[in-house]
């Protein structure tokens, strides 16, 4: 995409988060929705294309009065987002649409008008998967962990010590749902769920919901908001089968996404002030960190040891408290993306100080797919 | 709880058949001979069309695993392992680790395994893994 050419104009999350159990899927979508219009000064008239996922663009336009020029489906897990942010900027540039609304909403807690996990039993999942037990992410996401720490001595207190520095970031997250600070005795000694990960390794279950508004640069500087630009951008996908990544101790999705998004904004990792990576457990952000070339392979566990990534480090990472400790709905992707927003606005609850590259890195599925995006406040 | 259980498609169907019959059936292009799994009707490597059917030798390794401490309630009450075997053939393949503890003391990374069919029903039997002789 050309560099700087769109920008977001509109950012919010739900009014409430956490527990929010008077408000159906589609109804959160709508309320992040109203409140990012109210952001931006817009009616849903203003709105010509509409993104999201885990329901349908159809539904999104339709509950919201929308009649667009461009709609994008994509849902390739809690990315999705991400790839919406991207598809909408190459959208906006060539004339598809001027105004495009992405969408989020998940009753991951609550469960209101959500459906259910499985799969059907003739599908991969169902035919090569499915049949061993596993249930949830926590028994799919984690599977090739051990595999990654035999290959580079990784240990249960390293992945202890990623919850444990994300919990110092929520505690100045008034929005955070946990906030009291952990030991890695306190993450090594919580209850077992699928070994060697334990609970506080695990992100936490919530509904919430998160929207977005994209137009040209062009434009940006007319409305309310101090707009953040899109700089880079990048998507992959892997495979729909964790038991078939190519890769056991890296995401192949992760590298070509972070590769084609670095091109695209013409940076160096040096020139990165604050970055998100998708943490719905505690190896994302040690995969993230060296797929995105942060760290070379098997060196994230230090480099998070030695305080890089936490408050006061050269690398603030996932400042709103991630899906550890801050929410995560079930497609987190859209949280980490209102961060970094956040923080190019200079609004974030933990602003990182005169931060003018932001990342927001995610993964869909269980490595099945991957979305980055390069911000900046600086045109 | 009867366990949930694959339902074969034309693409599958001779690898459930095989371990109805009690043998582990990979695929394999005739062309650039790239083994590979899941089962598909061209190579993944070289979308050549071409592609055989043959009996796998059943064996691997332990690649990588979690210990479910929340059971399925279809698995039964215990922990069990979800494990990946990597075959001897290249694929990765995901499995049950059977005939040993389900403890990280017993289920070592890279240890040599082999496959055991266990039979669900007259059409459906799993190829699980117990640990063997290297």
């Amino acid at each position: 995409m050309m560099q700087n050419s769109v920008a977001v104009v509109g950012a919010a999350e739900t009014t409430n988060m956490g527990k929010i159990p008077d408000i159906s899927v589609i109804g959160l979508h709508a309320d992040a929705a109203l409140n990012a219009m109210a952001d931006a000064g817009l009616k849903p008239s203003d709105i010509d294309g509409v993104a999201t996922a885990g329901i349908s663009p159809v539904e999104l336009a339709h509950y919201l009065g929308i009649k667009p020029t461009y709609a994008d489906g994509t849902s390739v897990g809690g990315c999705s987002f991400m790839l919406h942010v991207r598809h909408a900027a190459a959208a906006i540039n060539a004339g598809l649409a001027k105004t495009i609304l992405i969408t989020h909403g998940e009753s991951g807690r609550s469960r209101v008008g959500a459906g259910g996990f499985g799969r059907a039993p003739s599908s991969l999942m169902g035919q090569f998967e499915m049949p061993y037990g596993v249930t949830s992410p926590p028994t799919m996401f984690t599977i090739p962990v051990l595999r990654y720490m035999k290959t580079y001595g990784v240990t249960e207190a390293d992945l202890a010590n990623v919850a444990v520095i994300q919990r110092e970031w929520a505690a100045l997250n008034p929005r955070a749902s946990f906030k009291d600070a952990i030991t890695v005795d306190d993450v090594l000694n919580s209850p077992m769920i699928a070994w060697p990960f334990r609970m506080l390794m695990c992100c936490l279950v919530t509904d919430g919901g998160g929207a977005l508004i994209l137009t040209s640069a062009d434009r940006a500087k007319d409305f309310p908001q101090k707009p953040v630009y899109i700089l880079g951008t990048g998507e992959s996908v892997e495979t729909p089968l964790v038991s078939q990544m190519y890769d056991f101790t890296s995401s192949t999705a992760f590298k070509i996404s972070g590769k084609k998004a670095f091109e695209e904004a013409g940076i160096t990792h040096a020139d990165v002030d604050h970055l998100m990576i998708y943490d719905a457990f505690a190896h994302l952000p040690l995969y993230g960190l060296e797929d995105l070339g942060f760290c070379k392979p098997g060196e994230a566990k230090d480099f998070i040891r030695e305080r890089n990534t936490a408050i006061g480090g050269k690398l603030p990472l996932n400042t709103n408290g991630g899906g550890l400790s801050y929410m995560h709905s079930g497609m987190y992707g859209m949280y980490a993306l209102q961060e970094s927003v956040r923080q190019m606005r200079g609004t974030a609850a933990a602003q990182v100080q005169d931060a003018k590259i932001s990342i927001a890195h995610g993964v869909g599925g269980m490595f099945a797919a991957s979305g980055t995006i390069v911000f900046t406040n600086e045109k | 709880m009867a366990r949930i259980l694959p339902e074969p498609t034309p693409e599958t169907r001779h690898f459930w058949d095989g371990c109805r019959d009690g043998e582990l059936r990979l695929q394999r292009c005739t062309e650039c001979k790239t083994t590979y799994f899941p089962p598909r009707a061209f190579c993944p490597s070289c979308a050549s069309r071409e592609v055989e059917v043959y009996a796998a030798s059943g064996r691997g390794v332990l690649w990588s695993y979690v210990i479910n401490h929340r059971p399925r309630p279809d698995m039964g009450a215990e922990p069990y392992a979800i494990a990946v075997v990597k075959l001897d053939e290249g694929p990765t393949l995901m499995t049950n680790i059977v005939g040993c503890p389900q403890t990280p003391e017993a289920l070592v990374l890279d240890m040599p395994v082999k496959v055991r069919f266990e039979k669900q029903t007259d059409d459906i039997s799993l190829p699980l893994f117990e640990p063997a002789q290297s």
